[in-house]
């Protein structure tokens, strides 16, 4: 039987399956209390709508890994953010054609814009068309270079 | 007041915002804006269902979120008459999301250092978002201002239909549990509130509306007409269907 912690990090993310919810950083924490698994998530925004979705696929892949009864639980704090997003998630999420978050800046007053590189060519010439995505933590950009609209995980 | 009542404000405000800024789902003047807006009122309506939820806790009475936003009558709603007021053209729209999402973004940064935890941890996370719509407001208000005359002009006449509504974003409440470290004073609010907002105005080549307060009332469930269609439109399914789940 794999260790609980190797069962829910492989679980994708419902609406970026090319990640999964570790590589997100949505995954807080995995333990063993009284024999059952007790499993920790938080949403990346407060209204995001894939947090059921995903506490229905951790309980399943659970269930289908041997581990019955698993609880699945919500906190908000500490604050998610797109700094706990791992290399690796990072990868995928360029592979999948979003270009990943640079650091979330220090002090959040100061608005220092740098440039995001073009999922698809690589060329840092790109330009924001919309602070807005198809999900609250994306915005629309589009490449210069290549011409090609690109999504952008939003630095938060 | 009580904890639970004061929850109640903090969640009503922002369910009603998010009710009336999804009225432009499909309708907004582009597709950007469309997306953008309907994501502001996703935020908005995440932050009110965590809100609703721990005011149904603390009340005790066995209500659940669902029970708080859609089996109460106007009168046990505790939001500002500010959230409710129709949208009106896209430039009142963005003058309320301005003088709104800058008043919240003042009262959750403020919040987020609350001793009671779960009004913490709900603030620290709001606040990321709220700073993103105030952000957004405050864009829109500069191009519109600083746009053509007809852009200049409907934004200065939303920011005047609006402005009235503001000073009761600030009157006093439950001194007690400011008193001990849980809510935030709104009295205190209002100055870093009014310079960010007059900070924007300047930039946009408008002025701060010389205009009467409006009487206010929504904190002790006094509401305006154009609440009760708007809750009609966000009860409908659960009068026609009681207690219906999907």
């Amino acid at each position: 039987m794999s260790a609980p912690w190797d069962v829910v990090a492989t679980v994708p993310d419902p609406e970026l399956p090319a990640v999964t919810i570790a590589d997100l950083g949505i995954l807080r924490s995995v333990s063993i209390v009284d024999g059952r698994v007790v499993v920790t998530v938080t949403p990346t925004y407060s209204g995001c709508p894939a947090l059921a979705e995903i506490t229905a696929d951790v309980r399943r892949a659970l269930t289908d890994a041997g581990y019955a009864d698993a609880e699945v639980h919500t906190v908000l704090a500490p604050a998610w953010t797109t700094d706990w997003i791992t290399e690796a998630g990072r990868r995928k999420l360029a592979e999948y054609g979003i270009a990943p978050p640079g650091a979330v800046s220090p002090a959040p007053s100061v608005s220092l814009p740098l440039s995001v590189r073009c999922p698809q060519c690589g060329s840092p010439d790109t330009r924001e068309s919309s602070r807005f995505s198809g999900t609250p933590c994306r915005a629309l950009w589009v490449c210069r270079a290549c011409r090609e609209p690109f999504e952008h995980m939003k630095a938060l | 007041m009580s904890l639970a009542g004061y929850v109640l404000g903090l969640a009503d405000d922002a369910l009603v915002l998010a009710q009336r800024t999804s009225e432009w789902t499909a309708r907004a003047p582009t597709l950007e804006e469309d997306v953008a807006l309907a994501n502001i009122a996703l935020d908005l309506l995440g932050q009110a269902r965590y809100l609703l939820t721990y005011a149904g806790a603390e009340e005790g009475a066995g209500r659940d979120e669902d029970a708080l936003a859609y089996r109460r009558p106007s009168s046990e709603f505790r939001n500002v008459h500010l959230v409710e007021l129709p949208n009106g053209d896209f430039g009142r729209t963005i003058a309320r999301l301005l003088v709104f999402s800058a008043y919240r973004y003042e009262l959750l940064t403020r919040l987020a250092d609350s001793a009671d935890p779960t009004l913490a941890a709900v603030a620290a996370k709001g606040v990321k978002e709220v700073a993103y719509h105030r952000d957004h407001a405050a864009q829109w208000t500069v191009r519109l201002g600083a746009g053509t005359t007809e852009s200049r002009r409907r934004m200065g006449a939303g920011l005047a239909d609006v402005w009235p509504y503001t000073p009761e974003l600030f009157t006093e409440e439950s001194a007690a549990l400011v008193a001990a470290g849980v809510a935030v004073d709104p009295v205190s609010l209002s100055e870093p509130w009014l310079a960010f907002v007059s900070g924007v105005l300047t930039s946009a080549g408008l002025v701060v509306p010389d205009v009467a307060a409006a009487p206010g009332g929504g904190r002790r469930g006094v509401h305006t007409d154009a609440m009760g269609p708007l809750l009609d439109e966000l009860q409908s399914l659960h009068r026609a269907h009681p207690g219906a789940v999907w």
